[in-house]
Parts: structure tokens; sequence; C-alpha cells
């Protein structure tokens, strides 16, 4: 039973990576919408060094945030449409372990890529070394706490009117203490203080997400199949 | 003699039951209400330090207090609905949401009309305003879910989970803001440090308080209803009533 769980978690990430892999220019808009928001802020707010130092760690985490969220919408969206999802629900295994590779796969072809990205980004934004490392760790450590935390409200809206707007409405504000502690580590690092304390809760939401979010997202799918 | 509660959990058995309790609740609101603004405007003493325009809080207080009270009992609405399959506790979670919204609109709306003298602007990044602004975008988006979704069935259900994950985060929202303020601004701005309030503001406030838990009362009952009626306009129940 065992091994046919761990067997099914692994089939379904093979599967999600295999179609995002078919599919890449669905992972390389996000990727590149995510580069687009975080270039377009210099040009709105201006080019001295110092303004956008100030600003840089807000921007790409808010960017990435953006980013997350308009992923969403393929977390499980195909699956849904061609009734792939009903299988999942059907299957033996417990639905909260598929979820869970469902998100990680999720994760692996958005939220990772943005990740590796987000250092180049922050030299444009003239960052230091130090602050680009940790804006590095924290969206290492963020990021799958927003694939987890989106996988509710994306699974909520599933074949909804409007889902892609809705899901924005429900998601982001959920978002807000993500947001301010990664790029909370980001700012003390670059003011001198030291992001243990930021990177730490932050550590602590991605535990909170990674055993509350799968299992609110398998009841709000069901309900979304029912 | 013993009161079977369960019987009013039945939308047809609650629906005129609601109805004889809105006076109940209407008439204390408007009469509380009037009261708490008179001392409030008139008897209470003007303050040493912020002048005439503390008299806000007579109005501010109260619907802070109820836009946060609200959402818990929504959430807990909500939450029965999802477990044991009532009709009637979801649509009385989804009768509490537009007055909890509106409640966050005025607190927010009244803090900023006091801001304004008191600190000399509309608005600050304060903690408390800060999550109060995060508690109405939840209720909009709670809203927005109940009133997306056309299966009336899958609409309650959806928006309880909802409510549920709102209500968890809604601790760790506020303490991330409190946070997050504290970091990047000094606390040259604080509620926090109120002078002592004099007995008879306490009691206009408490007044105020009263008449604002009344009208909410009175407002859900009243949205139920509305919403009984629209969900069970096929029933025979309701046609007899009509008759």
């Amino acid at each position: 039973m065992g091994g046919s769980l761990i067997a099914a978690c692994h089939a379904v990430v093979a599967r999600d990576l295999l179609i995002a892999l078919r599919h890449r220019s669905d992972v390389l808009t996000t990727f590149f919408f995510f580069v687009i928001v975080v270039s377009l802020f210099p040009l709105g707010v201006g080019p001295e060094p110092d303004t956008l130092r100030e600003i840089a760690p807000g921007v790409v985490w808010v960017a990435a945030l953006l980013a997350a969220m308009l992923s969403l919408a393929r977390m499980f969206g195909a699956d849904y449409a061609d009734g792939t999802l009903e299988q999942l629900v059907l299957t033996p295994q417990p639905l909260v372990v598929l979820v869970m590779a469902k998100v990680t796969a999720h994760w692996l072809t958005t939220g990772l890529p943005l990740v590796l990205i987000a250092p180049v980004l922050g030299l444009q934004f003239d960052l230091p070394a130090d602050a680009l490392a940790t804006l590095l760790l924290s969206l290492l450590i963020g990021t799958p706490a927003l694939s987890l935390i989106g996988a509710v409200g994306t699974a909520l809206t599933l074949g909804v009117r409007g889902a892609a707007a809705l899901t924005a409405l429900l998601v982001l504000p959920l978002y807000v203490p993500v947001l301010i502690f990664g790029a909370g580590a980001v700012a003390a690092t670059a003011a001198g203080t030291g992001a243990a304390g930021h990177l730490s809760l932050l550590g602590a939401m991605l535990l909170i997400a990674l055993v509350f979010a799968p299992w609110a997202t398998a009841i709000a799918l069901r309900i979304s199949l029912e | 003699m013993a009161i079977n509660w369960f019987k009013y959990s039945s939308p047809q058995t609650f629906y005129p039951l609601a109805g004889k309790m809105v006076p109940w609740f209407m008439v204390p609101a408007a009469v509380l209400g009037v009261a708490g603004l008179y001392i409030g405007l008139f008897v209470a003493p003007t303050d040493f330090q912020q002048g005439e325009a503390y008299r806000v809080i007579f109005i501010h207080v109260p619907a802070a207090w109820m836009s946060m009270f609200i959402y818990v009992v929504m959430a807990f609405w909500a939450g029965i609905g999802l477990a044991f399959n009532t009709r009637l506790s979801s649509m009385m979670a989804h009768a509490l949401a537009p007055t909890g919204a509106l409640m966050t609109f005025i607190a927010l709306w009244t803090g900023s009309l006091w801001g304004r003298p008191t600190w000399g602007t509309w608005w600050v990044w304060d903690a408390r305003l800060t999550s109060e602004l995060i508690l109405l975008f939840l209720y909009i988006g709670y809203m927005s879910l109940a009133a997306a979704i056309d299966d009336p069935r899958r609409a309650d259900k959806a928006s309880a989970v909802l409510a549920l994950v709102g209500v968890v985060n809604i601790p760790i929202i506020y303490f991330s803001v409190q946070w997050w303020n504290t970091l990047h601004q000094g606390a040259s701005v604080s509620i926090s440090r109120a002078p002592s309030m004099a007995a008879i503001m306490l009691v206009g406030m408490l007044v105020m308080v009263f008449a604002f838990w009344a009208y909410s009362i009175a407002a859900a009952l009243m949205r139920v209803r509305i919403m009984i009626l629209e969900r069970e306009r096929n029933s025979a129940w309701l046609r007899e009533l009509g008759r």
C-alpha cells in the first residue's frame, strides 16, 4: 500500500512535468511575466540606484505573488476540463497526498524558475550580494507556500465564471503574511540587521501551509466535483 | 418545558421565528443608537487632547468590533453548514457577510475621518488599519465566491471553506502586519496609547456597541428571511404561506 502511494505520487509529478515540458510556452509565459513586471518598475519609478535598492525587495516579491497567482489556473484547470481530476479523486490513494504531488509539480514548473532568475533581476536593482542571497533563499522558502495557499483558492473556483479574477481576489489577501516576511527578509539583510528572524517565520508559514493547505484543497476539490 | 432547538434549524420553522425576532432587535437598535449618539455628541465632554474629533469613536469602535466579530460568527455558521450539511446555517453565514463588510467599511471610513485632524493624514499604514483593510478584502472575496457559483449548495460549501481558511489566517495576518509596521516605521502614531477615558464616554460607547449588535442581528435576520424566500420559492410551505 505504502509503495503504491509513492508510485502514485511519482506518477502524478512525472505526468505534470511531462505536460509542462510539452507545453513549454505555458511555463515560459509565467516566467517572462515575472521578468517583465519587475523590469517595468524602474521605468515607472525612475532609474536612481538609491530608490531602486529601496524598493527592490517589495517589487520582486509582489511580482512573484502576481506570477504565482497567474499560474494557479493551470494547477487543476486542464485536469478538471478533461475529467482527469475526477479520476484522481476516485483513486484509492488519499486525495491529500495526490494534491501534494500536484502542488509539488506546479511549484517545480512555476515557482522554481522564478526563484532562480530573481537574483539576476535583483542585480538590475543594484542589490548587494548578501541581499541577493537572501532574496534567493526567501523566495525558495516562500514560493512553495504561495503554491500551497493558491491551490486552495484555485480548487474552490474550478469551473466558475470569471475564475481567474476571482482566484486573485481570494488568494492575494491570504498571501499578505508571506509577502511581508519575504520582502522583509531581503530588506533586513540590506539594512544590515540580519534576516534570520524573517526567514524563520517564513519557514513557519510554509510548515503551516504544508499541514493545512493540501487538506483544505482536497475538501475544495471534492466540493467542486460534486 | 423543553424547547427543541433543532426545530428551528429548518427554514420552514425559522422563517416565521426570524420575522418575529426582527422588531425585537431593530427597535432596541434604533433606541440605543439615538441614546448613544446623544450621549456621545452632547453629554460627553470635549477631549482635552483631541478636541471634538474624538467623538467619532462612538461610531468607529463599535463598527471595528463588529467587523471582526461578525467574521468569526460567519465562519462559525459556514463551518456548521459544511459539517452538518444544514442549509439554514450556510444561509445565515451568507446573510452576515454584507453586514460584516459594511462594518469594516464604516470602521475604515470613520478611522480615516478621525485620522485627518488627529494625525494630520487620511491614511497611515498602521497595523490596525492595514489588517482592517485586509479583513475587508476577505469579506469581498467571500461574497464574490458565493455570488459567482450558480449552484447554491456548492456556493455554500465553497465559501464555507474560504471563510474557515480566512479565520485561520486572520491572527497570522494581524501579527505579521503588526510586526511589519513596527519594523518599518517608528511608533510615532499609536492608537493604543489613548488617554484613559472619562466614565461618560465609556457609557456612550457601550450603548453604541449594543446598538450595533442589535442592528447587525436584525439586519442578518432580515437578509436570511429574504434568502429563504429566494431559495425555497418552489416549496409547498411557502406557497401555503403566501395564500
